[in-house]
């Protein structure tokens, strides 16, 4: 499993062959209908999804896309969503609960666009909607992180009862170069700070951060598409039938619980309360 | 007997309040924002805002506290809490027991129960001089309590925030705390609790975009830089110069982010009024 080193893993997290989004839709479900629009101000590209079938299943479907060639980059601004994509999200999320259909996520963003617009029409406001709406949501939610989840861009779709990854995928709290410039004054150092920075899906999934890794093609998921559908679609299967035993307040419990541990056993408890 | 612990209660804040101002006041009269010296004496009379123009410099958690609750009535929540190291990440440790020695501080937060004009509240209040206010695990966890001790003791929940965004030291472990501090807040609130996210300078990053959006009231304080990405990320990306006032408290009221801009002098009354208006945390 660590064949590849963390700073290789983010090169073929960010593979531009690797399958995205809407190669995963259009791989494993049927009759998807794409929804458009947050219904407030506009559209955004770089977050695609709709309703569709999941083996004969309605389900919700959606995720950060990237786009394939440069025109689809600049529709999809490179996958890094505004405010209006994640009001779009959850948009969406609200319809899956009124019908009852479970929600399929796909996480593969660098992260939130950090642009003028975006600010002005609220990208903080708009992924803290994302992580409320999700952690109340009554029907299963699965997150899959396929390339890269990249900061709160990437949270905001992946408050899930099951957060899954792909091997050779990585998930931090900021790019790696990013995150050298921050610590270090010096982007350059980003190769050292993939080591540091337990991003992973193997370090995920040791600190319980993510619930399952699914493995790739030997020498990534960009090699062959048709094995990296049939590890996530057996995984999608899997996962949907065991949320399938708990009812839809039980799952809001499940999903609110698990990310309320996160970082908590690092706390020691405070004193007795007044 | 009741009166001699609020008094040393009371005794206790206004120590912990003058240990910051020594801190953070004792040369510095300066204006980071105007240049213009002034008087220590008169930055103090102005709760550290200059004299001059106007700027609200950022003040530590037990000074805060003390402009806004009721004398005697500061009682520390979950004072222990310490932060952790998950990543391992190298030099963090002696950073940490770095700032607790010249803060007083464990981390960038304190949870406190107090009152103003007599009604009971839950405070969360974040301090930059601990890393920039950044949120990690203890930060996050302490946010949480916070707002889960609130909703125990049906109580209102008023959270002032000051921060750099994730701490970068504790990884993803500080992103997760976006998810469970939006959680906590956002259950807190379905159960009928008021909750007022005040805004101070400058708060970006993971915690804008998370518990800090989410109050059924939002407020801020003059000047305060607030958003998602920092001004220089932004200007970087989009290659061109942001208009002045840009994510400024004034320009996120314009654009409709917030009910209102508190002036340092006014927090006080502006929550005495929310909670009036609200009176048992809310709930009929
Ligand atoms: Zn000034």
């Amino acid at each position: 499993m660590s064949r590849y080193s963390p700073e290789e893993k983010v090169k073929l997290a960010r593979h531009p062959e690797r399958p995205g989004t809407a190669d995963f839709i259009d791989a494993l479900f049927t009759d998807f209908f794409e929804q458009r629009g947050d219904r407030l101000c506009g559209e955004d590209g770089s977050i695609f999804g709709g309703i569709a079938r999941f083996h004969g299943r309605p389900v919700t479907v959606l995720g950060h896309r990237k786009g394939k060639n440069l025109e689809e980059n600049l529709t999809c601004n490179f996958g890094m969503p505004s405010p209006e994509g994640y009001r779009k999200a959850q948009r969406l999320m609200r319809q899956a609960e009124k019908f009852s259909r479970p929600i399929i996520t796909f996480v593969d963003t660098p992260g939130a666009y950090p642009g003028r617009e975006a600010e002005e029409r609220g990208q903080g406001e708009a992924i803290a909607q994302c992580l409320a709406l999700m952690s109340t949501l009554e029907v299963p939610i699965i997150s899959v992180i396929t390339g890269e989840g990249g900061s709160g861009g990437a949270l905001a779709l992946a408050v899930a009862n099951r957060v899954l990854m792909l091997e050779h995928a990585v998930y931090s709290v900021l790019s790696p170069e990013g995150f050298a410039s921050i610590l270090w004054k010096d982007s350059a150092r980003a190769g050292e700070a993939c080591g540091v920075m337990k991003l992973t899906a193997q370090d995920l999934r040791r600190g319980g951060i993510v619930q399952g890794v699914l493995r790739e093609p030997k020498e990534g998921a960009h090699t062959d598409w048709q094995a990296a559908f049939r590890t996530v679609d057996a995984a999608l299967t899997h996962e949907l039938a065991a949320l399938d035993k708990l009812k839809g307040p039980a799952l809001a419990r499940q999903r609110y619980d698990m990310f309320r541990v996160m970082g908590q056993n690092l706390a020691p408890a405070g004193r007795e309360e007044p | 007997m009741n009166q001699t612990f609020s008094r040393r209660r009371d005794r206790l804040l206004t120590y912990r309040a003058m240990r910051e101002g020594k801190i953070t006041s004792s040369r510095r009269t300066g204006c980071s924002a105007c240049g213009e010296e002034s008087p220590q004496l008169e930055w103090d009379r102005n709760l550290q805002v200059c004299p001059r123009c106007g700027f609200h410099a950022p003040v530590g958690a037990y000074y805060r506290l003390s402009n806004i609750l009721d004398p005697g009535s500061f009682q520390e929540l979950e004072e222990k809490l310490s932060p952790a190291d998950p990543l391992a990440f190298p030099g963090y440790p002696v950073k940490l027991s770095e700032l607790e020695q010249s803060t007083g501080l464990k981390d960038a937060a304190v949870a406190a129960l107090g009152k103003i004009d007599g009604r009971r509240a839950v405070f969360a209040v974040l301090d930059s001089r601990f890393l920039m206010g950044s949120m990690g695990t203890a930060v996050g966890e302490k946010v949480t309590r916070a707002a889960e001790y609130a909703a125990r003791k049906k109580l209102p929940l008023i959270i002032f925030s000051a921060s750099g965004g994730a701490r970068m030291q504790e990884g993803i472990f500080s992103l997760m705390q976006m998810a469970k501090t939006a959680a906590a807040v956002q259950r807190f609130q379905s159960g009928g609790g008021l909750y007022i996210s005040c805004f101070t300078h400058p708060t970006t990053g993971g915690v804008t975009a998370s518990f800090a959006s989410l109050g059924d009231i939002t407020l801020a304080e003059p000047g305060a830089l607030i958003g998602f990405a920092g001004p220089r990320v932004i200007e970087q990306t989009i290659k061109e110069q942001l208009p002045e006032g840009f994510q400024r408290a004034e320009y996120l009221l314009d654009h409709g982010f917030l009910d209102r801009i508190v002036p340092r002098s006014e927090w006080r009354a502006v929550l005495s009024q929310l909670l009036a208006l609200h009176e048992k945390g809310g709930r009929p």
